[in-house]
């Protein structure tokens, strides 16, 4: 495998500085190729539905089953999609043409399935991880998904030793981009953060569902391993990899596979493997010495595509705001790093922007952002509603405890003003006074627990902690209890 | 039969009377079907007589006319449909065993587009399986004979459609054309037989063999016949990516334009080895046209030559892709096996007919790694060449003449064991498959045997109707000189 | 080149093809052949081969390769639904079918 490296020219700016998985003094190599069907009404040649779940063979026509004579036509929503997805890729969009990818298999109906080859759509871009982590992408070309086979008789629905198979082709002509990222990735940490982050990125721009599980997108892992500095070694392609968790779990597994290989002095093959979930192992699917002979010519019977500067301008203006800088807008107005947890789940919720809206109705961005995280629902409730409790809660009018109670109703009425429902619960303001005089009644009831705390024995807090909220029936400020327990041991 | 002396109606006076009520549908029906039943046993220019479907047909059209309803411009036309053009619910064969059962769930855009413009189809034509041939002698279902001398083949791979013309069996037909599959059994049947330029004609629902190359077109008694049936047919079609983005050609109304002032170009290279009767007649042909007022012009084409080689890289190279999906799983044959790798090898291995293999597997071989360069790479860059050439030649001429087989009909079985001299009966008409210009093929006399020569008129792109001008111009002389247009040897 | 002539049949001194090049082909393209067809098709393929090797002679440098005769561009449809087949005609017409579906052998090989 050949790559173009462009580490020199700070294409890749901060790469250096991020961990590496490492192991017997070897380091990975991964680069991976992402399949995501494109969110369209019908398939990309032909105007049959593109629909997931229907009866068996029902979105079917002469195209899809290529019949003879069928003639493919451009689905132009597919092309729309496909330059969305490469701008938001920072990819270049360039003219592009089709070509055939001749193989026999029993769910590709025409023997050949149409695909970008030499000249994709999209080409040359890079997707930056949350951490700044940069990975190239290579390509991202249009290509038509296969139908699909049920295994019958044999072990369990398995391909091997089945007695038949019975073809679906529904999903036979489903546009398809095919991602192909540089071999860039180093951990697989970052696998799992680039293939998550891509996931965003294709929900944002209404590319595709992209969803794993329904199989909408599919992830193939090139993984090697190499002494540093060292020329790339052969690759294994993974296959079957059906959540991020398994992504992780697959390369770690392949990678210390090969180590031992190189260790022990054998060869690593090129190989297609599949990865087992069960036994947590990759297993040989086959081997690439026999390598297919695709026989790829230009496919006669499209014409080229070449979008202009006009059609993708247009696309660009129009791209929403994707998720790293929706998680940049979020770190900035409530000071998180734009990495930490909570700005992610709260971004790929797509509960951002709701957050960004109670801090304009005046609320604290910090507060509803962990709010957020720990009740989704949150986000159905008007922002000024949430603003006005954040305000409260920031204030000291409600401790935290209070204010999740309080939301919880907002959630469960649609909304409300948070004053009248806290003072429906009878969540008195508690003021500072109250709860010193609550605090120095502990002490004074626990000398022992207050005598260990002052001489740094943790734990002692517990005690003291647990009688002032019994004291004040668990409507205290659990921070501002430990504030005042340590402002007074000083 | 139908001899050369007996005029057979034109298909223009045939729907003339239709749509005037001065004839019945049915009787001309009736009347094309009985010729059918009493020769075609021995012609099997069809696979399929669809009596009953064309009587029903007629039925309709009769009554609409007595409803005053217009029946379309073709109306109670008899006519014949190459089997590799789809028919929903009716066998479409390509006259191969792999196909021999399948009923196609649509019509071909041809098919529909002739039906609306009142055309009846009495049958489904012979042709060299998957049009590969020039003999139709490689078909699943016996060898076409040729009319006019049944011990000849009718030219191919069209060649039922031609001979079903020839023999009146339908009054209009239409073939494919990939490297001259209608000019060519036009030439040899004495018939009328058109290739228009690529993307005139929708090819949807035509059983792809090579797809950059394939046209349809039609056979004819006359060149107004030909340009009513090619003007019924052509027009943008969206379901066809290659389909000129403009209405139906516009021929009939420039017919009578006759060719003063045009220029007409002689090919000074042309490949040699046409027969010394067939060039006697090309040499009338330019004579004719002088006569009538045309410039003749010389032009080179030095590429003209290797466009043979082009084409048997290309074509096959297409072919063998297209071909693929013929695989046992969705449609047609299928030889069980134990795992589905056999059964598709299987399947193939019994189903296609050696002319088909041969031509899959030379297809297969210049597209395969390590190959494609020397082969299909190194024939597209020739192609272009061969249309370099072509551009240059129309810089000084309006059309060019060729002859459209180098020979006239030969013997059933004298080309059938040596493909390549088989491959050699297109050296004329295959350039413009290349290039996607129209050619059409005019006859224009007798040559040895008292059998028919072709004249091939070449024009540029979407020049369908000087073609049809200068088609026309040669189709007058041979009315008014019967006498003359025989060729001396 | 002329056409006709019987020089046509000769087949080259040195093959143009070989056997296990044919043999690679027809498992290519999911054909089997006999020994008799193999030794057959080598030879008819290396005079097919030779024939063509008239354009090995002309310099293609530089000259770009005419792949289709069309010289149309974005030729696209919108994305609207239209007809679908009737599903029994089209299982009607396959070979073996079973519960919807197009019912084939027990595939060996895996593709991706
Ligand atoms: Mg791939
Ligand atoms: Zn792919």
């Amino acid at each position: 495998m050949s790559i173009t490296y462009v580490n020199d020219d700070g294409y890749y700016p901060s790469n250096e500085e991020h961990p590496r998985w490492e192991h017997e003094g070897y380091e990975l190599v991964v680069g991976l190729e992402v399949h995501v069907e494109l969110a369209t009404r019908t398939k990309l040649f032909s105007s049959a539905p593109n629909r997931f779940g229907d009866e068996p063979n029902t979105n079917i026509d002469p195209v899809t089953l290529g019949l003879p004579g069928a003639l493919p036509v451009l689905n132009r929503q597919a092309v729309e999609l496909a330059i969305r997805l490469g701008l938001a890729l920072n990819c270049t969009v360039q003219k592009s043409t089709f070509a055939r990818k001749n193989y026999f298999y029993p769910d590709m109906p025409k023997a050949y399935q149409i695909s970008q080859y030499d000249e994709p759509i999209n080409i040359d871009g890079w997707l930056d991880l949350p951490d700044g982590f940069r990975v190239g992408v290579e390509r991202g070309h249009l290509e038509e998904d296969t139908g699909k086979s049920t295994h019958v008789g044999g072990a369990g629905g398995r391909i091997h030793g089945s007695d038949y198979s019975l073809i679906d082709f529904n999903r036979a002509g489903v546009p398809l981009v095919e991602i192909v990222s540089r071999p860039d990735i180093r951990h697989p940490e970052q696998a799992k953060a680039y293939v998550t982050e891509l996931r965003g990125i294709l929900v944002a721009v209404g590319a595709s569902d992209a969803k794993m599980e329904e199989g909408s997108m599919r992830v193939d892992a090139n993984v090697s391993v190499r002494k540093p500095g060292a020329d790339f070694n052969t690759r294994c392609e993974i296959k079957n990899v059906n959540s991020v968790r398994s992504l992780g779990r697959a390369i770690e597994y392949e990678a210390r596979r090969q180590v031992l290989l190189h260790e022990a002095g054998e060869p690593v093959t090129q190989q297609t493997r599949h990865w087992d979930e069960n036994d947590g192992r990759t297993h040989t699917l086959r081997s690439k010495e026999d390598a297919d002979d695709y026989r790829y010519f230009l496919e006669p019977d499209l014409v080229v595509v070449d979008p202009g500067i006009e059609w993708i301008e247009a696309v660009r203006a129009a791209l929403p705001v994707l998720p790293s800088a929706r998680r940049a807008g979020l770190a900035a107005i409530t000071g998180l790093a734009a990495n930490s947890e909570a700005i992610m789940v709260v971004t790929d919720r797509g509960h951002d922007s709701f957050v960004v809206d109670v801090a304009k109705h005046g609320g604290d961005a910090s507060i509803t952002l962990k709010h957020l995280q720990q009740l989704p629902e949150a986000a159905g409730v008007p922002a000024e509603d949430v603003a006005k409790l954040t305000t409260m809660e920031a204030s000291g009018g409600l401790t935290a405890t209070q204010a999740k109670q309080v939301l919880a109703d907002m959630v469960d009425a649609g909304g409300g003003d948070a004053e009248a429902i806290a003072t429906d619960k009878g969540f008195e303001a508690m003021g500072n006074t109250e709860l010193e005089s609550m605090v120095d009644a502990a002490i004074a009831a626990q000398p022992d627990a207050w005598e260990k705390f002052c001489a740094g024995e943790g734990k002692a807090m517990g005690a003291l902690v647990g009688a002032i909220m019994k004291a004040s029936k668990g409507q205290a400020d659990g921070k501002a209890v430990t504030a005042l327990l340590n402002a007074k041991k000083s | 039969m139908s001899s050369m002396s007996d005029q057979p109606t034109t298909a223009v006076d045939l729907a003339r009377n239709v749509r005037d009520g001065v004839a019945k549908a049915v009787d001309i029906v009736d009347g094309y079907l009985a010729r059918i039943d009493e020769r075609d046993d021995e012609i099997n220019a069809f696979n399929l007589v669809l009596a009953d479907q064309a009587r029903e047909r007629a039925a309709e059209i009769d009554e609409m006319v007595s409803l005053g309803r217009d029946p379309g411009p073709l109306a109670g036309v008899p006519v014949g449909l190459k089997d590799n053009l789809c028919t929903r619910g009716i066998p479409t064969t390509c006259s191969s065993k792999i196909l021999a059962d399948w009923k196609p769930p649509y019509d071909a855009t041809v098919v529909t587009r002739l039906r609306d413009a009142g055309a009846i189809f009495v049958g489904k034509t012979n042709l060299d399986e998957f049009a590969m041939g020039s003999s139709t002698e490689n078909s699943a279902f016996g060898p076409t004979k040729n009319p006019l001398d049944t011990t000849r083949v009718p030219g191919g791979s069209s060649g039922g459609s031609a001979a079903a013309v020839a023999a009146n069996f339908a009054a209009v037909s239409f073939g494919s054309d990939t490297g001259g599959s209608i000019r060519q059994p036009a030439a040899l049947c004495g018939v009328v037989g058109v290739k228009p330029t690529y993307g005139a004609v929708s090819r949807l629902g035509l059983i792809a063999f090579g797809s950059s190359l394939d046209q349809v077109g039609p056979f004819a008694h006359t060149v107004r016949d030909a340009a009513v049936a090619l003007e019924t047919i052509s027009g943008h079609d969206p379901g066809d990516s290659t389909s000129i983005q403009q209405g139906p050609l516009d021929l009939s109304p420039t017919l009578d334009l006759g060719v003063a002032g045009l220029r007409v170009g002689r090919i000074t290279d042309l490949p040699k080895g046409a027969s010394p009767d067939v060039e006697e007649r090309l040499e009338a042909a330019f004579d004719a046209l002088r006569e009538a007022g045309a410039e003749i012009v010389d032009v080179e084409m030095p590429a003209f030559n290797y466009g043979l080689t082009a084409y048997y890289l290309i074509a096959p190279a297409e072919a063998s892709s297209n071909l693929a999906r013929f695989d046992g799983v969705r449609f047609g044959m299928r030889t069980p096996a134990p795992d589905t790798n056999s059964m598709y090898t299987a399947t193939r291995t019994d189903g296609f007919g050696t002319e088909v293999k041969r031509r899959i597997m030379l297809g297969t071989y210049a597209l395969s790694a390590g190959y494609y360069d020397a082969y299909y790479g190194r024939a597209q860059k020739v192609r272009r060449l061969i249309a370099n050439d072509f551009a240059a030649a129309y810089a000084k001429a309006d059309v060019l003449l060729t002859p459209a087989s180098p020979t006239v009909a030969f013997k059933l079985g004298d080309k059938a064991s040596d493909p390549l001299a088989m491959y050699l009966c297109d050296t004329y008409t295959i350039p413009s498959n290349l290039t996607g210009d129209p050619g059409m093929s005019v006859p224009f006399g007798i040559g040895e045997h008292g059998l028919p020569v072709g004249v091939q008129i070449l024009a540029p792109a979407l020049k369908d109707d000087v073609m049809f001008r200068a088609a026309a111009t040669l189709e007058r002389h041979m009315q008014n000189h019967q006498d003359q247009n025989v060729s001396g040897s | 080149m002329g056409v006709g002539g019987d020089s046509l049949r000769r087949v080259p001194d040195v093959p143009k093809i070989s056997a296990a090049d044919v043999s690679k082909v027809a498992t290519l393209a999911r054909l089997c052949l006999t020994d008799d067809e193999l030794t057959t098709a080598t030879a008819e393929l290396s005079a097919m081969l030779d024939h063509f090797a008239d354009i090995d002679a002309l310099d293609l440098d530089g000259v770009e390769p005419m792949m289709q005769p069309t010289p149309l561009a974005n030729v696209m449809r919108e994305d609207v639904e239209g007809e679908t087949l009737d599903r029994d005609e089209v299982l009607g017409q396959a070979p073996l079918v079973e519960d919807g579906r197009f019912r084939v052998p027990p595939i060996l090989g895996i593709q991706e």
